[in-house]
């Protein structure tokens, strides 16, 4: 039987009041003092709540908090409303209890300044306290940052933490500047020589303040920056943002609109997942296997480009519609051409299968236990490869997907080889969907521009990374007054410790590869 | 194993004939928007009007890509209700005023560090297809490094966060003589939807001197490789946009 995690909520702790419906469409909200937070989250983690994001907002004299937690079976969100008065800048953090929470808290901590007390780490996180000096708190509402003022008082060279204390251990720094073609990163390898005991990873060195600039920009303007958090799920960053605001103007999208949004998401996963194949291909030097999926990949990539306009999708979705309408025919000759494109994938997969030189690089490399990947709240490919059956497609389903039938592909091993074999499971899955979407005959509405409306909202797409979480508050004069992007790859790389502890040098770009996580996505 | 070579043949050739012969397959350049006349100037306006990137402007009854250089490939223009004329080419890249080409002596040989600045993820990934077969940059001599010591040429991506410029720069101070910048896509040019912030400097060029920029969000793989051969002298640049 379900559980209603509210109604346990509000009996265990007399103290929280429900809030009226609509404040955050379409939460449910409960008002919390910073007191009882600990209580109150570990109430509806334990009554099969998913932790999701702080949604942090600068509100004159005084921050408030929202803890956004989604049932793990099942549709629903539920928010915890804090707020802290006046001088009040400290509650007790949550971290020690829900790992998920770690990053949110120091996030939180760095551009706002609020301080959770107990929390075991706090400082050097978005930020870099070589370049900013403390208590910057850039996110502060009418704070604008001048960067020749914000420098530190002295120069503070950083050092990092180091927990290996061994003779002949030493930190090996790998980036942030790498071989290759590689996303900006700095990775520590603590080691003793041969193995590597534990890979500690510092980021935000691509940190383009996103959250920060698109505040009181419109709605429209905001969508670039959202796009281009992460433009390898561009389409599907789109897609949360425009739900959030179209729930915000009680706009209702046509069932053909949003069934072409989805057979694009479908593409772009398509086009990801292929991506991701590439890359764990190179990371074991399979060259022919490589190049078979630069083949798919650049395929696919033309395929979208003639489709919607862009190879990466970008521009295709916007809130209120979709820019852009292929007719029916041009869908089923796309969905044909896919078909042809998706038979040499195929062929690589049962290659590699029957390749042991190269499932020997990746089986047993960068386990992550399934106790480990659901005490983490990881999500995505990434987590279903360790036994994870949450795809917010299904678990809080949004339309057209509510009508669509899928199967939802998991393995129990958690290691590269389990998340290489969901990778391609998923890609046929998304191709199955294309192929019932464009079935349908799609004659949508042209876009709409949307009347400026005040209010908040939430909007949720399950990204080819796993879960995109966007929180949207609009002025109503139509402008953001505050954006927050709970983006897959920054759940996920908290939990990159877990695959990298005791493994040896030459598996540190495969764990890498087959953890498919994107720095620009977590850093924004 | 001999299954994969049998694949690999099987493949046969997949690669472009750039940059002997144009490549005009569908879906290999999201193009750019040209110059386009109108019927009267209010309409012109109100078509310059719709880049959010002041990339274009109006002329009398004409409008003008006044900065191809700003254009994020939105698409509002092209999708405006008198839509501006779509251009599908890729030889995108100029060489910046007082910067020459690497000597002769690159011709066949260059060697590439590529640098994220704080880029998406997209302009990565166009860069990433360039070793595909499709793309090839291997059979023009051009190779990615790992290290800054062996690079010709500093390929770089993103808006030049405020904390990579330090790396940038160092990388750039390891790189032996003669050496060149390419900066690639919107964002290293301008800082694109960045723009200039206290986390993002607003363009390569805050940092290291650049000489061939090529725009785009993302350009695609068939511009960067234009960069790569103008670079060298072996293509021109593009010329003032008509």
């Amino acid at each position: 039987m379900m559980r209603d995690p509210l109604r346990e909520l509000l009996i265990r702790n007399p103290v929280l009041r429900q809030r009226d419906a609509g404040v955050v469409s379409p939460l449910t909200l409960v008002d919390c003092p910073s007191s009882a937070i600990h209580d109150a989250c570990l109430a509806l983690s334990s009554a099969g709540c998913s932790f999701s994001s702080i949604i942090a907002e600068g509100v004159p004299n005084r921050v408030q908090l929202l803890y956004l937690f989604r049932l793990r079976h099942g549709a629903g969100w539920y928010g915890l409303l804090v707020q802290l008065q006046d001088d009040a800048i400290s509650l007790p953090s949550i971290a020690t209890v829900l790992p998920a929470a770690d990053w949110h808290e120091r996030e939180v901590e760095d551009l706002f300044g609020v301080i959770f007390e107990g929390h075991p780490r706090l400082g050097d996180f978005v930020l870099h306290d070589q370049r900013w000096r403390e208590q910057l708190m850039p996110m502060t509402p009418g704070v604008e940052v001048i960067a020749e003022e914000a420098r530190p008082p002295h120069s503070r060279p950083w050092t990092p933490q180091r927990l290996v204390e061994a003779p002949g251990g030493f930190t090996m720094p790998v980036g942030p500047v790498y071989s290759g073609v590689a996303e900006s990163g700095l990775f520590l390898l603590e080691t003793l020589g041969e193995d590597v005991i534990r890979a500690f990873p510092r980021l935000f060195y691509k940190y383009r303040a996103i959250e920060k600039i698109v505040e009181g920009q419109s709605t429209a303007d905001a969508l670039l920056r959202v796009e281009r958090c992460s433009g390898t799920s561009a389409l599907a960053h789109a897609w949360a943002f425009a739900q959030a605001v179209e729930r915000i103007c009680g706009f209702i999208v046509d069932d053909d609109t949003v069934a072409l949004r989805a057979f694009f998401a479908e593409l772009e996963r398509y086009r990801h997942h292929v991506a991701t194949i590439r890359e764990i291909c190179e990371s074991t030097s399979t060259l022919v296997a490589t190049s078979q999926a630069a083949i798919v990949e650049e395929e696919v990539l033309r395929l979208c480009g003639e489709l919607g306009g862009h190879r990466y999708l970008f521009g295709v979705v916007v809130p209120g519609g979709i820019a852009v309408r292929p007719s029916p025919d041009t869908l089923q000759k796309a969905l044909k051409r896919l078909h042809v494109i998706d038979a040499r994938l195929r062929k690589l997969q049962r290659l590699l299968w029957y390749s042991s030189s190269f499932r020997d690089r990746i089986e047993e490399v960068g386990i992550i236990a399934p106790s480990a990947a659901a005490s983490h709240g990881l999500v995505g490919p990434l987590a279903r490869a360790s036994a994870a059956t949450e795809d917010l497609r299904a678990t809080q389903p949004y339309s057209p997907y509510d009508k669509c039938s899928f199967q939802i592909p998991s393995q129990v091993e958690g290691d590269g080889y389990a998340r290489l074999g969901v990778l391609f499971a998923e890609a046929e899955q998304s191709l199955v969907l294309m192929g019932e979407l464009a079935g349908r005959e799609l004659f949508p509405a042209p876009a709409q521009t949307l009347v400026p409306a005040a209010g908040a909202a939430l909007g949720w797409v399950e990204a080819p990374r796993g879960a995109a979480i966007i929180f949207v508050r609009v002025h109503k004069n139509g402008t953001i007054e505050r954006l927050r992007l709970t983006t897959p790859s920054f759940t996920n790389w908290r939990g990159f410790y877990l695959a990298t502890e005791r493994f040896a040098f030459q598996d540190f770009p495969i764990i890498l590869a087959t953890l498919d996580l994107s720095i620009a996505e977590n850093d924004r | 194993m001999s299954a994969w070579i049998l694949q690999g043949i099987e493949t046969g050739v997949k690669t472009t004939r750039y940059p002997d012969k144009t490549d005009d397959s569908p879906g290999v350049t999201p193009g750019f928007p040209g110059t386009t006349e109108l019927n009267e100037p209010h309409a012109a306006q109100a078509l310059a009007a719709t880049c959010p990137m002041s990339a274009l402007a109006s002329e009398g009854s004409r409008v003008l890509v006044a900065d191809r250089g700003l254009c994020v490939h939105c698409f509002r223009c092209a999708r405006n209700e008198t839509p501006i004329a779509w251009r599908d080419d890729v030889e995108w890249a100029t060489l910046n005023e007082g910067s020459d080409v690497l000597a002769h002596g690159f011709a066949r040989s260059l060697h590439v560090l590529v640098v994220d600045a704080g880029d998406c993820g997209a302009c990565l990934s166009e860069v990433a297809q360039l070793a595909g077969p499709y793309y090839n940059a291997h059979r023009l001599g051009i190779f990615v490094t790992p290290t800054p010591r062996h690079a010709d040429v500093m390929l770089v991506v993103g808006p030049m966060t405020d904390h990579m410029a330090e790396a940038a720069r160092r990388c750039y101070d390891a790189m032996p003589d003669p050496k060149r910048v390419v900066a690639v896509g919107a964002c290293a040019i301008s800082g694109g939807v960045f723009g200039r912030t206290f986390a993002s400097l607003g363009g390569v060029a805050s940092v290291v001197p650049v000489d061939v920029t090529v725009p785009g969000c993302p350009p695609p793989p068939l511009a960067i490789l234009h960069a790569l051969l103008v670079v060298t002298g072996r293509r021109v640049p593009a010329g003032i946009v008509p």
